[in-house]
């Protein structure tokens, strides 16, 4: 799968896509989001989350649109998007594998397993593998401290991860969507 | 109600079902039930005033008493939002489970849904709100999937919606999927998190219950607080009170987290002595880890040792020992454990989700992980724990920043310096950590 910045629909003339880089989908997405809030710019992070569901993220061009779709400055919509730490403003992989790094997973060993991942997708937290396939981030508690160390791929969550056994987990998402 | 134990409210019926429990389950266990009696049968007021009774106290952190946070909210059709006089309530469930090692709300989100629409649709006809929503976790994924579901069910029944069982009352419910930050958890924030904002706390004065969300009258609860709620208008004040086996009432979701034999959640009688969960429900400490302290209800209460095990699991024992209940699941700290570098773990969280509006905060927190990582690294000097006290002091008084988030922050470190100083003092004399440093 490619993916591209501004998805283009031969149907609709490129004058148009440039103006509102967004699909008649993600439009009639957030319009049902904000008919329902007192404001519409309350709809802004539904609004990111829809956008960033498709793309993987929110780029400078979909923010822009996003912002004009809500009657709100870009600026302003910035602030929201770089304030949340589930709204990637930077291009992620297909799959975003997410370490928990609080207390109890710390307790627990998650930095030997976040080594682990390190070593084994051979990027450093942050980055994103050279195939595009997966990006390695930080997560606080993800809620499920008795089964620690836990992390979370996609929206799979997995408990007791076994640092040494880590191509279980990889293995089954690449089976799953690749 | 033949398969709900009563003195189990919260989990007999996930017990029963041995996991998810669905709508028509729920409904056979009397789910419901106390929605019908109290629309049809019951004043607004008078709900309010048996939670109120009840002695129900907040589940989320703070523990204030749910009833009286309800009678806040200005009820006289004049009244109602006065500066924007349309009526329009909120209630709003706070579903946003981001405290380090807590994981009993997903586990009540995901299990039981429909309790906790129940309890949120009991607390909006308690103040007459004319919406609701579940603020969730945007991680939470299943449960997300779950309360949507279960919010078109209750619909679809009648639960929600215009004229709510025949009784005249109206009320829609949503869901919001948190973008994620610590700092939503705290309530104004909740609320600017709610309103499509930058998540910073409020000035305070107006509290939300007179000027909350969108500046219309707003009740806030937690998730395992509004799960209580059912229970109470079922079977009465008198029942919940006697559930808890000290002073508070109720039941409450224990946890216990880190290296025990038995990692769990547990529905318990409020007052359940820490021993009792840690030994009979955890199973003990795991063989070859000697038990060195624990943070009862989160990462944002106070270190309690092994002086404290005795002490029941209520509000003001908790309170006395210098500590806080919180949301009482503990995490236990065994012997293999640096505290140092488990400090600066803790203060790199606050650190990171600090929301940046007040500048102690902001600034104070990402020092004082500096300095831990400087003490843990072997580059401590004489002086840094007097530092780290007095700062830790400046920081941690209520009032010296905007919300309570940095002296959140502090209780733990605070308190490890108390009961772990030794360890702190040996990272400097020796300049390096005794337990082998950098994980």
């Amino acid at each position: 799968m490619v993916r591209t910045e501004q998805p283009i629909d031969e149907d609709e003339p490129m004058s148009e896509q440039l103006i509102n880089p967004l699909s008649q989908e993600e439009i009639d997405a957030i319009e049902d989001e904000a008919r329902h809030l007192p404001e519409r710019r309350s709809a802004a992070i539904e609004a990111l989350r829809i956008v960033q569901e498709k793309r993987g993220w929110v780029s400078d061009e979909s923010l822009a649109a996003v912002a004009r779709q809500l009657d709100m400055s870009a600026d302003a919509l910035d602030a929201i998007a770089t304030f949340y730490n589930l709204i990637f403003r930077e291009p992620v992989g297909r799959h975003v594998v997410m370490v928990c790094d609080s207390v109890s997973c710390y307790i627990l060993g998650c930095d030997r397993l976040k080594r682990a991942l390190e070593a084994r997708l051979g990027v450093s937290t942050g980055g994103t593998t050279a195939d595009g396939r997966f990006t390695l981030l930080p997560i606080v508690c993800l809620g499920a401290c008795d089964r620690a160390p836990v992390l979370m791929i996609d929206e799979q969550l997995y408990g007791n991860v076994d640092p040494d056994a880590l191509d279980e987990v990889l293995d089954e998402v690449l089976d799953q969507h690749d | 109600m033949t398969d709900v134990r009563e003195d189990r409210p919260l989990t007999s019926r996930i017990d029963a079902a041995g996991g998810f429990v669905d709508i028509d389950a729920y409904e056979r266990a009397g789910g419901y039930q106390a929605l019908r009696r109290a629309v049809t049968e019951r004043s607004p007021g008078q709900v309010q005033e048996t939670v109120k009774q009840a002695n129900l106290r907040g589940r989320g952190g703070a523990g204030f008493p749910t009833g009286v946070k309800w009678s806040f909210v200005p009820m006289a059709a004049s009244a109602a939002g006065e500066s924007n006089g349309d009526g329009v309530k909120y209630v709003i469930c706070n579903a946003d489970e981001m405290e380090p090692g807590t994981f009993k709300d997903r586990y009540l989100l995901e299990n039981d849904p429909h309790l906790l629409i129940e309890g949120l649709l009991l607390a909006a006809y308690a103040i007459q709100a004319s919406q609701a929503y579940v603020f969730l976790r945007g991680e939470y994924h299943l449960a997300a999937r779950r309360l949507l579901d279960a919010m078109r069910q209750a619909r679809e029944r009648n639960y929600a919606g215009a004229d709510v069982l025949g009784s005249g009352y109206s009320v829609e419910i949503g869901l919001h999927r948190s973008g994620g930050r610590y700092i939503c958890g705290e309530e104004t924030a909740l609320l600017n998190a709610l309103e499509g904002r930058r998540a910073q706390p409020r000035a305070r004065p107006p509290f939300p219950p007179a000027s909350g969300a969108w500046g219309r009258p707003s009740v806030v609860n937690n998730v395992e607080t509004l799960c209580n709620v059912p229970g109470i208008i079922r079977n009465g004040a008198d029942w919940y009170l006697h559930l808890g086996r000290g002073e508070d009432a109720g039941t409450k979701m224990f946890g216990v987290s880190g290296r025990v034999r038995s990692p769990g959640l547990w529905e318990l009688p409020m007052g359940t002595p820490i021993r009792e969960i840690l030994e009979d429900h955890a199973g003990g400490m795991q063989d070859g880890y000697r038990f060195r302290g624990l943070l009862p209800g989160g990462a944002s209460t106070d270190f309690l040792v092994e002086e404290h095990l005795d002490l029941p699991m209520d509000y003001a024992a908790i309170a006395k020992a210098g500590s806080r209940l919180g949301t009482g699941t503990m995490i236990v700290m065994d012997d293999s454990v640096c505290p140092v570098d488990l400090s600066r773990n803790l203060q790199h969280f606050f650190a990171q989700e600090s929301c940046g509006f007040c500048t102690p905060c902001r600034e104070g927190l990402p020092w004082l992980e500096r300095l831990l990582a400087d003490i843990e690294a072997g580059r401590g000097e004489a002086g840094d724990l007097e530092l780290l006290e007095q700062n830790a002091r400046f920081i941690g008084v209520p009032g010296n920043t905007f919300c309570v988030h940095a002296t959140g922050a502090i209780e733990p470190l605070a308190s490890a310096l108390k009961y772990f100083r030794e360890d702190f003092e040996a990272h400097i004399r020796e300049r390096r950590c005794p337990y082998g440093g950098g994980h």
